[in-house]
């Protein structure tokens, strides 16, 4: 019934707009227990290998499995190991923090009753459920659209600049709760273009420049040192 | 799954709206307006000529639901959640139908004050002679403009001058369902009732819906992913 | 197709070249005169724009559900043939019934439908220009959309003008007519013929384009 797999691979994937290049053949793959930091510069791809592996784009060429099997094969069930955070936040406004997740659970058919007021409480919004999120401050809406990717304890968890606008011990929490996903097996995905962020954080680099796949290997120390120049102001 | 999709983007829309309430009053107010403005374009020595009024309605109507179609995908647009909904285990197309009862029950609304203000401008007797048959031509005629303006609307929240290519594209496809709409209402305002020419009309009105409901449906999916 | 294209480019040209002869040779018609052999125009042009409307529906639809961008080049093809063709019908149209009738425009049925069409199909081409990436996809969506309301607008429109009965634009003067069957012919095929020239011309060029696009992205990825 729930659709699952432990690894995603993107096989000679591309996707263009006319001449416009977004990807070039890039072939990755990731498993649970990573979290793979895809590094580059600002329009690099990075979000569309993120929407790719979400399902909100498809390849101009190439193929995406989760696991052994296609999108198409198996369905609108996939997406209930899905998971996605970016930058937009992906929360209404107008209403509560509450509705907010309670909407979100039982889109993906979660008892609100049993969900939501823990999320609040990992979110640190225990006493603000009931207030509308366009009062919250940046760093409160992070901390609840969080949560919300999370809610249904996805397999697949992609990051698109989860860091914009965080304090450090924001930037902490959001580092922990990764580590915590990976080590219980899911699949983490971070796009991310600050290299110091991302250092001691991700277990492997995925770096991307113009659409191509420049490089994939475990990550060690020091990454700013290691892939200043390829990142850096392209 | 899927018409619980559906109905939960109804009701996740419906909390939003009771919140403000802006979309639904300021359509309201708009399609008043409309009303007026053709009003007094068409109106000569006290009276407007034959089957003005009808046409007034739909007019109204038309204009006012491809406002607020604009509005309630604008509001998706904002945070994006729209992607955040695409990215629900459910058929994509559930979240048209959602978005669709939305969109018919604001013009429900609106045509439930529009009618009788127009009755009450122009021949109020008339108007409610037949009242069943006059619901099925607001229905046929709202069902078939709200289907095609819904997936128009969604299609476009990622282009580019969104605005003003909504009515290009929606008007001359959905020109069927204001002529079924105008004709139909007139024939029923005439005196005695023209029954026949009304459920005509009814019935092209019909076969538009299940036609364009049904390729709305199978659209709409393809026409969301990137 | 691609052999059988200049040969069908001197067939066409042929018989455009012969057809204004037979039509000088055609009958008059009785009420109207000289005028009314504009209809060897303006008929066959509306044959040509609704294949145009159909091609596009179905490439569109292809394209829509398939991705092939092939499909994506007939789309946008048939689209300007169609927009081009209605145009001479909205023109001859017109210009016909100012000379017979005295009026340019009288919401004749068949005029108000093709001009819907036309309208619907301009749509198509300015969501191309003005839509932004991504949208040849909803140019697609609005050709399906059109394509698929071409019965209803023709059904509508004609009830619409047959309750307030006026002069028909458009009478069955092929049947009237036994003298003009053979020109109308000719000039029918003319149309249809020119029509796939054009389409054939106007698919490679696009196809020209996608190739050029794809040179540019292989020679970037070196």
């Amino acid at each position: 019934m729930h659709a699952d797999f432990d690894s995603v691979r993107l096989v000679e994937v591309s996707r263009h707009f006319g001449r416009r290049r977004a990807l070039s053949k890039v072939s990755l793959t990731v498993g649970a227990g990573d979290i793979v930091g895809l590094l580059g510069p600002n329009g690099a791809g990075k979000s569309t290998l993120i929407g790719l592996m979400a399902t909100l784009v498809a390849p101009t060429t190439g193929v995406v499995r989760f696991g052994d099997r296609t999108a198409r094969e198996m369905g609108p069930d996939l997406r209930k190991a899905i998971g996605l955070l970016a930058h937009e936040l992906h929360l209404y406004p107008e209403l509560s923090a509450r509705q907010n997740l309670t909407f979100f659970a039982e889109l993906y058919g979660l008892d609100p009753a049993a969900t939501v007021d823990a999320a609040l409480a990992r979110a640190g919004l225990a006493d603000r459920g009931d207030d509308e999120v366009n009062g919250f401050s940046r760093g409160m809406r992070q901390r609840l659209a969080l949560e919300r990717a999370l809610l249904h304890a996805p397999r697949l968890v992609l990051f698109d600049e989860p860091f914009t606008g965080l304090d450090d011990r924001a930037v902490c929490l959001v580092s922990d709760r990764l580590r915590q996903l990976a080590s219980g097996g899911a699949i983490v995905v971070l796009a991310t273009h600050d290299l110091d962020l991302a250092d001691g954080l991700v277990t492997r680099v995925a770096l991307v420049r113009d659409g191509r796949l420049i490089a994939d290997e475990p990550a060690t120390s020091g990454l700013r040192a290691r892939y200043r120049s390829a990142v850096g102001s392209a | 799954m899927f018409l619980r999709t559906a109905l939960l983007v109804l009701r996740k829309d419906f909390a939003i709206e009771m919140k403000s309430l802006e979309v639904l009053l300021t359509t309201l107010f708009f399609a008043v307006s409309c009303v007026l403005v053709f009003a007094f374009a068409f109106v000569k020595d006290g009276r407007a000529p034959e089957d003005a009024a009808a046409g007034i309605l739909w007019i109204a109507i038309a204009f006012a639901g491809t406002l607020a179609l604009g509005r309630t995908f604008e509001r998706e647009r904002y945070s994006e959640t729209l992607r955040a909904l695409l990215l629900a285990p459910a058929p994509r197309a559930a979240l048209y139908v959602g978005k669709l009862l939305g969109m018919l029950a604001l013009l429900g609304v609106a045509e439930g004050l529009l009618v009788p203000l127009v009755a009450f401008l122009f021949q109020a007797s008339a108007w409610f002679s037949r009242p069943l048959l006059l619901l099925a031509v607001l229905v046929g005629g709202t069902v078939g403009f709200a289907a095609v303006g819904t997936l128009f609307a969604a299609m476009l929240v990622r282009a580019r001058s969104r605005d003003v290519l909504l009515p290009i594209l929606l008007y001359p496809i959905t020109i069927p369902v204001i002529i079924g709409g105008v004709r139909g209402t007139a024939a029923l305002l005439a005196s005695p009732a023209d029954e026949v020419t009304a459920t005509m009309w009814i019935g092209i009105l019909f076969a538009f819906d299940v036609v364009f409901v049904t390729l709305s449906l199978w659209t709409f999916e393809p026409l969301m992913t990137e | 197709m691609r052999k059988m294209f200049t040969p069908l480019l001197v067939i066409v040209a042929a018989m455009f070249a012969a057809a204004p002869i037979m039509i000088a040779q055609a009958p008059f018609e009785s009420t109207m005169g000289l005028i009314q052999k504009i209809f060897y125009y303006h008929v066959p042009a509306w044959m040509a724009m609704y294949s145009a409307i159909a091609v596009c529906g179905v490439a569109s639809a292809m394209y829509l559900f398939k991705g092939r961008t092939d499909a994506d080049g007939y789309a946008v093809s048939a689209a300007e043939l169609a927009v081009v063709f209605g145009l001479i019908g909205l023109v001859t149209g017109p210009l016909w019934g100012r000379k017979a009738w005295g009026v340019w425009w009288q919401w004749d049925a068949r005029l108000t439908s093709a001009l819907l069409l036309e309208l619907i199909f301009v749509a198509y081409l300015m969501v191309r220009k003005f839509g932004g990436p991504g949208s040849e996809k909803l140019a697609a969506a609005t050709a399906l959309f059109g394509t698929a309301t071409t019965p209803f607008v023709y059904k509508s429109v004609d009830i619409w003008r047959t309750v307030h009965p006026k002069t028909s634009v458009v009478p069955m003067l092929a049947n009237s007519m036994p003298g003009a069957g053979r020109p109308f012919a000719l000039s029918s095929l003319a149309f249809i013929l020119l029509f796939v020239v054009l389409l054939t011309l106007r698919v490679k060029l696009a196809r020209q384009q996608h190739t050029l696009d794809e040179l540019y992205l292989a020679q970037e990825d070196r």
